[in-house]
């Protein structure tokens, strides 16, 4: 089987190659994907993230990747090849995340990114997004005694800021529909900014809320740094692809959703296995049925194996899960769902139907 | 005694304004060391070392596989000791008349020392720093044995002894990658010292010939070659280090067609390769130019072809003169990896930042810059002291001595 | 040239050994292949960009950027459009090459005069100086100043304050002449200091590690230009009555400069390519700007042009002037 692949992935590739010029055929399943028949080829995805993020992407001192971005990518390599483990991480800056992915570098995103519209447009960065994975807003963080209360209060201080992202453009714009002089600090990488902030250079550090909380448990005295009640913008944190192969975005997609209706279907880590069994049985729950890739051919129609949201689920759980694991109460984070929340307690996750 | 003091004197106090200088400049040095020993020793919390010593060594080198290393370094230790040995054994005597290589036993108890103080302040696990002990024993057994039996080595021999290098290196390669067997360890899983490591030998290594070629072809009768030349060498070195390898990273994906582009890794070695060629070539022009034009004239003249005169005339004399400069270029080609930590390649630096965001060690910049600059330091500073014993080696003054 | 037979009759020259036509069948090739190799990068370059809808286009430069930047010389805010960003950044980083090219020079020149001194002490701490920063990375050594040394400085009163310069977390203050030309010293005003002239830590962190890093190289340059004049002019200057720093002035280092300023010219240039190492200390030059700019753009091989011919221009520049100053001090025949 492996020798088969192995032998069939260059013919393949050069086929996706001739085609990728022609109008895609429709029909019955067949996908044309030049980055599916890649990355099967490669036999692993990469997945750039942030790496230094905990919650999101963070390698810890067993030198393991785990954070909530990282279950995404493990997902979806689960779903392609059965195995979480066949995942290739690419530390990648904000500032060099997008070329990084325009230029094929990775394969997929899963760094903590917000969409927006020129990121997604044809005509701008020319990116792919999946669902979003964690509805987020920019927050500011100031020390407790640093007599900050509201952003004016920030006026001629020095704020720290992560530089390329959507966080140094929307401080940027508030302050300036404040009228409020400020000075921007801005540092490549994450971890630099927050060092600045925490050796006093700035009075106060904006970011994703998310990723302000989740930094400030890794602080010396978290309790001494409160986030402002401002939220200056929204920050829908998605995964992305690029916007040249629509067959591999779907495959991500639907993936990610395949983990927020698992949790909406009540199938887990622990019970995949069982409903499975369950719906192989059980001819009349035919909705499980195709969910679970017993019959249809939705997987076949993605271009991933018919079993892909089993597969995932069984690597990383459902969303829930993963959610409560790396930045929910099963995580130092202990952030609150919110709004990620499953629509029917009232959240924004949500999944269309598979159908 | 006497002539201790008095040359303390003559050094310290040759003046009035001198002695008041040295008095200020003592004091000065005495208040600075005792602040620094203070912190090392009572402030500073060595534990973010201690602890992240594997991540710092080999990244996310995975643990199964480690003992490939551990089979290299010991390779490596024999091949030291094989080398240093059979050398020992061959002494010559430079044009001061001193015996080379000087300063034997120094090395011989520095590296003691060294090998059994590091694994032992780095709070490794007995086994550990008893693999340690292991590999220097190792080391000194060879040195020894070599030392005492090198002379029987016939020309031939000591070729051989040279040959182990080049075979060694190829092999580590295969060990640190995998392949013929051995399972494979993808460069993004590399990283510390041994990516830092891999990185700059690789691009030492290839950008030696690359520089050659590149420094005949700016010294060619061909127009093209040497405009040619000109052009890369000077626009390599116009630019900025970083500004190269973020080309490397971002741009080589547009370049090649999809999916061809090497791992990011060995993108990374290349553009140091091709950097350090440039800056290579310079070294190498300079050491052409110091050979006289007549050396050329006569090879040739003796019926030696064109690549002969180069090979066994010309370049040789020039490569003497020049390596002076080429090491100098090989050391800030070593200090220039770390550059590669902010393209987010997982060197040294790039370990040590990742280090310095996990929430048990935040804040603890101090304590780890100083391990990799003392870490740094004793690498460059090997390759400097390498560097002028060749140097001495190859002085055509220096003759093989009787003793 | 090789031994020449003599042309015989009817001996023709195979081509392939004509010493007239071979060189240029070589460079045909190597020329050829060249191209070619070009032409399949470019080719793939233009394809691939196509593709991912960047084809090369310069409109983004009058776009607004949308992002701050602090500490300009050029006043700049985020109304204005990219390529006055990527100005601000331009003389963001000629402020910083200028003022390392002057500390370093002087740094350097006192570190390689001391390895002359007849104090042993001085020569010994030239001679570690040079050794340790030499062998050190760059890299290392700035961010080592920026989050280990400046980022500890106290605030407020505590700051460190020396004779007209004041070290606090919140900047570097300097003496100077404030406002009606009166000489100001630095000053506390409600807890915060203010002087005529403030750097921030980052542009401190960014010049102190520049100019140390360089100095070590520079001292080695003057140490080998000092070396290279020969040992009776100083003793013909001291027999002449001259004192050690006098000889040094005025009959060493005159003569030393023939060798020194070609040195000097490469480790400028290699100072001003260094300054792009400002991003690794949140000091915003043209390398940063860039970077940003290349990242709300996503026009990478734009970006990178304009770098590249950036910087290139900055070292034809060193070198020009460089240039200049050695036909100065070459001695003059007469």
């Amino acid at each position: 089987m492996a020798l088969r692949r192995s032998l069939l992935w260059p013919l393949t590739a050069l086929l996706a190659v001739q085609l990728a010029g022609c109008a895609p055929e429709g029909g019955s399943g067949g996908v044309q994907s030049q980055k599916l028949a890649t990355i099967t080829g490669r036999g692993k995805l990469i997945c750039g993230v942030d790496g230094k993020l905990p919650g999101f992407s963070f390698v810890g001192s067993d030198g393991q990747y785990s954070g909530l971005d990282v279950d995404v990518c493990k997902a979806v390599a689960a779903a392609l090849f059965g195995d979480p483990g066949k995942v290739e991480y690419r530390d990648l800056n904000s500032s060099e995340r997008f070329a990084a992915l325009a230029s094929g570098e990775v394969d997929l995103l899963s760094r903590n990114t917000t969409m927006t519209l020129s990121r997604d447009a044809a005509g701008g960065n020319g990116l792919s997004f999946a669902p979003t994975t964690f509805y987020d807003g920019q927050g500011v963080m100031t020390p407790a005694n640093s007599g900050v209360k509201t952003l004016k209060d920030l006026a001629g201080k020095p704020i720290c800021v992560e530089s390329g992202t959507t966080t140094e453009l929307n401080l940027a714009d508030r302050m300036r529909e404040l009228g409020v002089p400020y000075t921007p600090l801005k540092f490549q990488t994450g971890d630099q900014t927050y060092a600045a902030y925490l050796g006093g250079r700035c009075v106060a550090v904006t970011s994703d809320r998310s990723q302000l909380a989740a930094k400030r448990t890794s602080f010396p005295s978290p309790d001494q740094h409160i986030l402002l009640p401002d939220v200056m913008s929204k920050e829908p944190l998605t995964p992305a692809t690029v916007n040249a192969d629509p067959a591999w975005a779907d495959a991500v997609r639907w993936t990610v959703y395949g983990l927020m209706q698992a949790e909406e279907l009540g199938i887990t880590k622990a019970n995949v296995a069982a409903k499975l069994a369950e719906a192989k049985a059980n001819k009349n729950l035919a909705d499980l049925r195709r969910f679970l890739g017993v019959e249809g051919d939705f997987g076949k129609q993605l271009g991933l194996p018919s079993d892909f949201v089993v597969r995932a689920v069984t690597a990383v759980g459902n969303y829930g899960e993963i959610f409560d694991r790396n930045v929910g109460p099963g995580s130092k984070l202990k952030l609150d769902r919110g709004v990620n929340r499953q629509w029917k307690d009232g959240g924004l996750i949500y999944s269309p139907p598979f159908r | 005694m006497t002539t201790v003091l008095r040359r303390l004197r003559s050094e310290l106090f040759p003046t009035r304004g001198d002695g008041l200088l040295s008095i200020a400049l003592l004091s000065l040095l005495a208040l600075a060391g005792v602040g620094f020993l203070r912190w090392a020793f009572f402030q500073a919390q060595w534990l973010v070392i201690r602890a992240n010593a594997t991540l710092f060594a080999v990244g996310r080198y995975p643990a199964e596989q480690q003992w490939r290393l551990w089979l290299l370094v010991g390779l490596l230790a024999a091949a030291t000791g094989l080398s240093w040995g059979v050398l020992r054994s061959h002494p010559r005597r430079d044009r001061t008349g001193r015996l080379w290589p000087r300063n034997d036993r120094v090395a011989v108890a520095v590296l003691v020392l060294a090998g059994l103080w590091g694994p032992w302040a780095l709070g490794l696990p007995l086994h550990l720093q008893a693999r340690w002990w292991g590999l220097l024993a190792l080391l000194l057994l060879i040195r020894w044995l070599a030392g005492r039996h090198g002379r029987r080595l016939g020309p031939r021999g000591l070729r051989l002894v040279a040959l182990i290098w080049p075979v060694l290196y190829l092999s580590g390669m295969v060990l640190i990658s995998g392949g013929l067997g051995l399972v494979a360890v993808p460069p993004s899983e590399w990283g510390g010292l041994l990516l830092t490591l891999v990185e700059a030998s690789f691009a030492i290594l290839l950008c030696f010939p690359l520089g050659v070629l590149l420094a005949l072809g700016r010294r060619s009768d061909l127009p093209l070659l040497r405009w040619g030349s000109v052009v890369y060498i000077e626009f390599i070195r116009g630019a900025p280090l970083i500004t190269l390898l973020f080309l490397g990273q971002n741009i080589l994906g547009f370049l090649l067609p999809g999916g061809l582009a090497p791992d990011r890794v060995w993108r990374a070695a290349w553009v140091l390769t091709f950097f350090a060629a440039a800056y290579l070539a310079e070294a190498v022009r300079a050491g052409l130019a110091a050979v006289p034009r007549g050396q050329f004239e006569a090879a040739r003249s003796l019926g030696l072809s064109y690549p002969q005169a180069l090979g066994k005339v010309v370049l040789p004399q020039a490569m003497r003169v020049a390596l002076p400069a080429m090491v100098g270029q090989f050391i800030s080609l070593l200090q220039d990896t770390t550059l590669l930590s902010l393209i987010g390649l997982m060197e040294l630096l790039g370990t040590a930042r990742t280090v310095m965001a996990n929430p048990a060690f935040l804040g603890k910049n101090a304590e780890v810059y100083l391990t990799l600059a003392v870490l740094f330091w004793c690498c460059c500073a090997a390759l400097g002291l390498g560097s002028r014993a060749l140097e001495r080696r190859l002085d055509p003054q220096t003759i093989p001595s009787a003793s | 040239m090789g031994p020449e037979k003599q042309p015989v009759a009817g001996d023709v020259t195979p081509w392939w050994r004509d010493r007239r036509v071979l060189p240029w069948v070589v460079q045909g090739v190597v020329g050829l292949l060249v191209l070619l190799l070009i032409a399949f990068l470019l080719g793939n370059l233009v394809r691939n960009l196509t593709a991912a809808g960047l084809l090369l286009s310069w409109r983004w430069l009058n776009q607004p950027a949308g992002f701050d930047i602090s500490e300009t010389l050029l006043p700049f805010d985020a109304g204005m459009p990219y390529w006055r960003g990527l100005a601000a950044g331009l003389v963001n980083t000629v402020r910083a090459v200028l003022t390392g090219l002057v500390g370093a020079t002087a740094l350097g020149t006192l570190a390689g005069m001391a390895s002359f001194s007849r104090n042993g002490l001085l020569r010994g701490i030239a001679r570690v100086y040079v050794e340790v920063i030499r062998n050190i990375p760059l890299l290392l050594q700035l961010v080592f100043w920026y989050f280990v040394v400046f980022l500890a400085l106290p605030n407020g009163a505590a700051a460190i304050q020396l004779p007209g310069l004041v070290l606090a977390k919140s900047g570097l203050y300097l003496a100077g002449f404030g406002e009606g030309l009166r000489w100001t010293v630095p000053h506390l005003v409600n807890g915060v200091w203010q002087a005529p002239l403030r750097l921030s830590v980052e542009f401190g962190a960014l010049l102190t590690g520049l100019i140390i890093y360089s100095a070590a190289f520079i001292a080695e340059v003057v140490r080998g230009g000092i070396a290279a004049v020969p040992k009776g002019q100083w003793e013909a200057a001291s027999s002449l009555g001259f004192g050690w720093l006098a000889t040094l002035r005025w009959i060493v280092l005159p003569q030393a400069l023939r060798v020194i300023v070609p040195g000097l010219n490469t480790q400028y240039i290699s100072l001003a390519k260094n300054s792009s190492l400002a991003v690794a200390v949140g000091y915003t030059d043209l390398y940063s700007v860039a970077e940003t700019t290349l990242n709300q753009t996503g026009r990478a091989v734009e970006v990178y042009l304009i770098l590249l011919g950036v910087y290139l221009g900055l070292d034809l520049l060193i070198s020009l002037v460089m240039n200049g100053v050695n036909q100065l001090v070459q001695i003059r025949e007469r």
